[in-house]
């Protein structure tokens, strides 16, 4: 059994303050939000109706929260407990993106008192690709929570939380197979979201195979945030490097992104599209950097010395981090086109709201892994 | 990374197990298109009829309570340039060169009135998590309730003509869009636009006649003296005007999946900004998909029992983490 432990600490410590700071400035601004109305504080329009709280908060962010997901089927499906280690670190990021997706979604829509609505199987619509979304992914932070509970149990002493903690443990195998079914359908889905705004999509983007090509990029996002996490937070709690896994959930990393790209080729020539990429316009360009980012992050880790190598381990899982983004926004703003001369870049307080969220993230994972036993003991490694 | 045989064979089987789920083919599952209602009511407009005097636009906002809606820095007209939360319907004007003749493509200029196609197969039905737009199973119209309406804006992403808007300068916002004055009808009247239409270019009635009165237009040979009927169909009220030069297309036939709203002119419509679209709705599309991973959520279930079997082996075997 390894073994994880709390990091100890202050919890008061400079970055932390600043990060309150930031989170404070975007709970004022989404007061506002409440108060004026969404047109106060963003720049969505009829045209674009969806902005960066979409684009960045939920699909870039469970993205990016697919941490746990990722791990717990290389781990748990595939049978590779040497990765286990890994697994509450990433958990801890997946709890945090998909926790503050969910409150995202309840600052972006517009009449949230009625949201209830989503969850009566009789007033549902099952035939939107939203529901399936919104479900799934209620869900999975629920499933999250579960599959966390452990370890923060762990850190109580009382003989009730220990009694929760093995009657939850019995459950794993349920938790466990729920936490790699949902994300699978909801990483999907949010892909699938965009299929039914037809030729408003550029055909370099839109496609039968959106949810395909969402949920490899997710599951790779998964493994490079797992490479980028493990590798910042052994810099900045200066613990020891866990280089040897590290280089081989890259390799498991660069395979999907690779079947990624020559899917996501042979799917352009088979639509006869591949003449787009030459337009040379915004979604032209946006189309070859996303591009060139995942194939970048490909190219540095087929050389197989580059993969012992912390920094070249870090830069490419930034590189298909980013990759997996531009992808994102690609896919539901850039390549978006609703006519009429609609236009739309972000607010400022729009904004500041999202860099409220991200703060949020970072301060419950710096108070996490002080306080509950989340990252391997050092001497494991 | 040193995969051994069983080992490889089990990672095949768990990303089998992935892929099926994305791929199953089940074509038994695809969702037919929908098909036209035959009671359905709708409106046919005829641009080269319409004198852009924009009294629909006018009659519009009266019978639907809509503020004005300046777009002037003055703001002292009621001047939209699109759609808005505040207009439901819009007269727009299209030029080319010296602008000179009415309905022609080159030098020439048309009228286009824009407000909701009421599709046949709507997109925006299919796409809102909450049935909060919603078909009529016997007139077509779609109309929205607010007491359902979650404020997620799918819609205005899913329509093909970008009509739902969204009321994004208060706490409490509505989605608005043309409901063909539904609340109307229900009194045994009709669209506010169809009966302050003072040429016939608006016309109302059930979309199975409005299709036949179309066909005849296009018949008619350009520049005869021809009837019109006026206002609504079926009251046998007309006007003589000559024949438009038309466009040989009826927009909203066959496209989207086709509309209950038909449109006729004498440029293209592309040329009118409206959108190239196929002969199936993206709600076809879209719900052919999600039934196919989705249906009776027995993908689903076999995955999971799948990843369970794997899970529970692999976790049972090992001393629990
Ligand atoms: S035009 Fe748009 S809003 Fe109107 S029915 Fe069709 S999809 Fe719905
Ligand atoms: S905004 Fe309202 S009407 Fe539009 S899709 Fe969402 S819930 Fe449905
Ligand atoms: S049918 Fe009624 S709501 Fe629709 S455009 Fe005509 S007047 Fe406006």
């Amino acid at each position: 059994m390894e073994a994880s432990q709390p990091l100890g600490g202050r919890i008061l410590t400079k970055p932390f303050l600043v990060l309150a700071a930031v989170a404070l400035v975007g709970g004022v601004l989404i007061v506002y939000r409440y108060v004026f109305g969404l047109g106060a504080v963003t720049n969505l329009n009829d045209g674009y109706p969806w902005g960066i709280w979409i684009t960045y908060d939920v699909l870039v962010g469970t993205a990016l929260g697919c941490g746990g997901y990722a791990m717990a089927l290389v781990v748990y499906a595939f049978n590779k407990w040497e990765y286990h280690p890994l697994v509450r670190s990433a958990l801890l990021t997946s709890v945090f993106g998909y926790t503050l997706a969910g409150v995202a979604v309840f600052l972006d829509i517009g009449r949230y008192w009625n949201g209830y609505n989503l969850f009566l199987p009789w007033r549902v619509n099952f035939n939107s690709v939203l529901v399936e979304v919104a479900l799934c992914i209620a869900a999975y932070v629920v499933v999250l929570w579960l599959e966390l509970a452990p370890a923060l149990l762990e850190a109580r002493p009382d003989a009730k939380a220990q009694r929760l903690r093995r009657r939850l443990e019995t459950l794993l195998p349920i938790i466990v197979s729920l936490g790699i079914l949902l994300p699978t359908m909801h990483q999907s889905s949010l892909g699938a979201l965009m299929i039914i705004a037809g030729p408003k999509l550029s055909p370099l983007w839109q496609t039968p195979l959106l949810p395909m090509f969402f949920l490899i990029t997710a599951i790779a996002m998964g493994y490079a945030v797992t490479v980028f996490e493990s590798l910042l937070s052994s810099l900045a709690f200066q613990r020891p490097y866990e280089t040897p896994l590290l280089a081989r959930i890259s390799t498991v990393m660069v395979s999907f992104i690779s079947i990624y790209l020559v899917m996501r080729f042979a799917d352009l020539v088979w639509r006869g599209q591949v003449q787009l990429i030459f337009a040379d316009n915004l979604t032209s360009l946006m189309f070859i950097i996303e591009n060139l980012l995942f194939l970048q992050a490909v190219i540095i880790l087929a050389k197989p010395g580059n993969r012992s190598d912390n920094r070249w381990l870090f830069l490419s899982a930034v590189l298909l981090l980013l990759g997996g983004a531009v992808y994102r926004f690609n896919a539901f703003l850039v390549g978006y086109n609703p006519g009429f001369g609609w236009r739309y870049f972000p607010a400022l307080p729009e904004i500041f709201i999202t860099l409220g969220i991200v703060a949020l993230e970072l301060l419950g994972y710096l108070y996490f892994v002080k306080k509950y036993p989340i990252l391997p003991k050092a001497e494991h490694v | 990374m040193g995969l051994s045989r069983r080992n490889f064979l089990k990672a095949a089987a768990g990303s089998g197990l992935l892929a099926a789920s994305q791929l199953s083919p089940v074509p038994v599952l695809a969702r037919e298109p929908k098909t036209r209602l035959p009671e359905a009511l709708g409106i046919l407009y005829d641009a080269t009829l319409c004198i852009g005097c924009k009294a629909c636009m006018t009659a519009c906002k009266e019978y639907n309570n809509l503020p004005a809606d300046p777009s002037s820095p003055e703001g002292l007209w009621d001047d939209p340039l699109d759609l808005s939360a505040r207009t439901y319907n819009i007269v727009k004007l299209y030029t080319s060169g010296t602008g000179k003749t009415k309905d022609q493509e080159a030098d020439g200029y048309s009228f286009i009135r824009r407000f909701c196609m009421h599709c046949v197969d709507p997109a925006c039905t299919s796409a809102c998590p909450v049935k909060a737009l919603s078909k009529d199973p016997i007139t077509g119209i779609v109309k929205y309730n607010k007491d359902l309406c979650i404020g997620c804006r799918y819609c205005q992403i899913a329509c093909p003509f970008n009509v739902p808007k969204f009321q994004w300068d208060t706490p409490f916002p509505e989605i608005k869009k043309c409901q063909l004055c539904d609340h109307r009808i229900k009194r045994g009247s009709y669209s506010a636009c169809c009966e302050f239409c003072p040429n016939g270019a608006s016309l109302f009635g059930e979309v199975q006649a409005l299709r036949k009165e179309a066909k005849r237009r296009l018949s008619l040979p350009p520049g005869s003296q021809a009837t019109f009927p006026i206002h609504r169909l079926d009251t046998g009220e007309y006007r003589y005007a000559s024949v438009g030069h038309y466009f040989p297309k009826v927009y909203g036939e066959v496209d989207g999946g086709g509309t209950q709203v038909l449109l006729m002119a004498g440029v293209p419509f592309q040329k009118l900004g409206l959108p190239d679209l196929p002969p199936e709705s993206t709600a076809s599309h879209s719900e052919t998909l999600m039934h196919t991973l989705y249906k009776g959520m027995i993908g689903p279930y076999v995955l999971f029992a799948g990843l369970f079997y794997l899970v529970y082996r692999n976790t049972t075997k090992k001393d629990l983490p």
